[in-house]
């Protein structure tokens, strides 16, 4: 099979440059790399076509190895009306996210920053002050926490303070 | 061998297409567009099931459209997969459709749910059927695209901030696997100079390993972005909670699969070598695990069902990995099984919504003594889920795990301990929301949604919301009353719940259809034989299309 150096040139930098522009936050730049890509693509399936030759129109004084490949063709075909679709809709999204909230940007999952947010505290097992089920009467009790784990005690010694600590600033921010 | 039925296969893509186009004729006739696009759903399920029949009877066949032999012309091939797939789906969009008939409805406006959404709906099951019925790779690409254009429209539509920014990862994660489709679409037929399946089957068997390798991978990449399988599957928790209930339900039950059948068919058609199994057998590990470990965190009703839905395509990718015929057909049943079930779950959360207020559990509370119908239809799939005998998913998994004793290797036994481990996290995270949601008093939640109090304080249940329309706090201040729980809602559900229940009444016949599916999935030389005859012995199209 031979290769057209420029048509693989040109799709090495299309690609390339498409999965930059992905990468961006800015929701614009990311169909514009979505396009890039798509393109990209579409070289490259026309590239499996190979040299270039004859119309694929019947014709009796050419051997058949003389024609183009039109399949390559025909599926690029399809794709890019598909790829006109998706940049379509995506537009319009764009522009919805434009109207809606002014800005251009892929925003975080409000969801996700919730449960990132949630500490491993839980309310029931990892009080500091544990609700004495025991009939002694435990001198250190109050300070003891009720799901003492000698491991995590020996790696980060008074965790739990400074996870209180961490609830007690974040009280404090929610105030003011 | 040649039937005549199966010859009609091309209609069930076509069915739907049609009722689409004369869904835009009539389009301010919502009366008319909702007859039409049901008609059109009835008419593809008649059609899907005596396929299914004439299938089961005679084996696979294979439809030339326009007449043209394989593998020049564009094929259709209807075997036992296909098949069973083509009526699942059907059954289970029909339920969903009756559902958002019902809901917008139920919704106060006449106007139903909103105009554009009866026509994308049948674009999508069109799309749906076109990726099952593909006996090329480029005419699975295209039916890819369809049902994802079309859910691009479903899950944004209505355009608020929400869906837009859950729309956009969408969006953009959909496209990049379907630009990796293309690329290895480019590749394949660059090195075989080939797109149809067989034929396919037949020449990348003589390519050296190397290519066959990174072939396999690259295809194996873009379905595993559309399948959810785990690390690909980090969109989907994130898109899919914020569609409307019946969309979310859909897009649960079908899409999803839609990957894991194309992953079937590269693993047993186009590369039957079994060469990355051990790798399948990881990524099956870590979906089930990470994905009901994600399922455990979540607070939300439908954003932890999206993580059991990840978690549970573990499974599926666990039988193909084993890929034995015992584990092929236990694969199938429990794509059937997991279609069903998980999208009567989500719709079960679109009632628990729409009765309490919420999906969010610290808001919910009380619901079996306020609904027991909904009680017992959230229970009896949850349980199905989670694999409690005698339901479905407790057939599937004994199947599953059978098959991967029988294997035998560590690997094998691993994943069957792990397979266990995870069903018995996602009964406790079942559960859970059993005991919050529906147990507990309303007076413990945490934050209960007036319309849970307006309830006990009355003594009397209220039909609509118009209790609390008045009221600040409730997720109906101020809007115009709607019916709590419409019937008809409440019916396409506990159809669809009924239909889960069937197919444990009903898993004797199931698994022999699923066992002979399994049969043509670890023979590919039939398949091959199948679609490459010359046209006439294989069946000739009667309709060109």
């Amino acid at each position: 099979m031979t290769v057209n150096l420029t048509l693989l040139v040109v799709m090495g930098v299309l690609f390339s440059v498409g999965v930059y522009l992905l990468l961006e936050r800015s929701l614009t730049r990311v169909l514009l790399g979505l396009m890039l890509l798509t393109n990209g693509a579409n070289l490259l399936i026309l590239h499996t076509s190979g040299v270039p030759g004859a119309a694929p129109l019947h014709d009796k004084s050419l051997d058949g190895s003389e024609y183009s490949d039109p399949l390559p063709q025909a599926l690029v075909l399809t794709s890019i009306v598909i790829s006109l679709a998706t940049t379509a809709f995506v537009l319009s999204m764009i522009w919805r996210s434009w109207v809606l909230a002014r800005r251009d940007e892929i925003q975080d999952d409000l969801e996700d920053r919730r449960v990132a947010q949630q500490s491993s505290y839980d309310a029931e097992d990892d009080d500091a002050m544990p609700q004495d089920t025991s009939e002694f009467d435990h001198a250190d009790a109050r300070f003891t926490p009720s799901r003492h784990n000698e491991e995590e005690a020996a790696e980060s010694p008074g965790h739990h303070r400074v996870e209180k600590l961490h609830r007690d600033e974040r009280r404090h921010r929610h105030e003011f | 061998m040649s039937s005549e039925l199966a010859q009609l296969a091309p209609l069930a893509v076509l069915i739907p297409f049609l009722g689409a186009a004369v869904n835009f004729v009539v389009v301010h006739r919502n009366r008319l567009q909702r007859g039409v696009t049901v008609g059109a759903m009835v008419l593809t399920l008649v059609l899907n099931a005596l396929m299914l029949v004439d299938v089961w009877q005679q084996g696979p066949q294979v439809v030339h459209l326009g007449g043209w032999a394989a593998p020049y012309g564009i094929v259709m091939v209807v075997d036992q997969l296909s098949a069973l797939m083509l009526v699942v789906s059907v059954v289970v969009s029909l339920a969903v459709l009756v559902y958002a008939v019902s809901e917008g409805v139920a919704g106060g406006d006449d106007e139903g749910p909103i105009s554009i959404f009866y026509p994308t709906f049948l674009l999508l099951v069109a799309g749906v059927s076109n990726a099952f019925l593909a006996g090329d790779l480029f005419n699975l690409y295209v039916g890819f695209e369809i049902l994802l254009t079309a859910s691009y429209v479903l899950l944004t539509m209505g355009g608020s901030a929400q869906r837009i920014r859950a729309g956009v990862t969408y969006v953009v994660v959909s496209v990049i696997s379907s630009i990796l489709f293309l690329i290895s679409l480019g590749m394949i037929y660059g090195a075989t100079g080939t797109v149809n399946m067989a034929d396919l089957s037949v020449k990348l068997a003589d390519l050296p390993q190397g290519t066959q390798l990174q072939l396999h991978l690259m295809l194996l990449v873009a379905f595993g972005v559309k399948a959810a399988i785990f690390p690909l599957s980090l969109w989907l928790p994130d898109s899919y909670p914020t569609a409307s209930a019946p969309v979310t339900a859909v897009f649960a039950g079908l899409l999803t699969k839609v990957g894991v059948y194309s992953i079937i068919r590269t693993e047993t058609l186009l590369f039957p070598g079994r060469q990355i199994n051990g790798l399948l057998m990881w990524v099956a590990l870590l979906t089930m695990l990470v994905g009901i470990l994600g399922a455990l965190a979540q607070i939300d009703v439908k954003r932890m069902l999206s993580f059991t839905l990840i978690s549970h395509i573990g499974y599926m990718i666990f039988g193909i990995a084993v890929g034995s015929p015992q584990a092929l057909a236990a694969v199938v049943y429990y794509i059937a099984h997991h279609i069903v079930i998980q999208t009567s779950l989500f719709l079960v959360a679109g009632l628990i919504e729409r009765r309490g207020g919420s999906t969010n559990v610290d808001r919910l509370a009380g619901l079996y003594r306020i609904s027991p119908v909904l009680g017992v239809l959230y229970l009896v799939p949850a349980l199905n889920l989670g694999g409690i005998p005698p339901f479905s998913g407790f057939l599937g998994k004994v199947g599953l795990i059978e098959a991967g004793v029988a294997a035998g290797t560590w690997l094998d036994y691993l994943l069957v301990g792990v397979s266990v481990f995870v069903s018995l996290l996602t009964l406790m995270a079942m559960v859970r929301v059993w005991n919050r949601v529906f147990l507990r008093r309303v007076e413990d939640a945490e934050y209960p949604d007036p319309v849970l109090r307006a309830t006990t304080a009355q003594g009397h249940r209220p039909r609509t919301s118009r209790v609390v329309s008045g009221k600040p706090g409730s997720t109906f201040s101020g809007t115009a009353p709607v019916v709590l729980l419409p019937k008809t809602m409440v019916g396409a559900t506990t159809a669809l719940v009924g239909v889960g229940v069937l197919l444990t009444v009903f898993a004797g016949p199931l698994f022999d259809l699923a066992g002979s599916a399994a049969d043509n999935l670890t023979h590919p030389d039939r398949y091959v034989r199948a679609v490459l005859a010359p046209v006439g012995q294989g069946g000739v199209s009667e309709e060109d299309q």
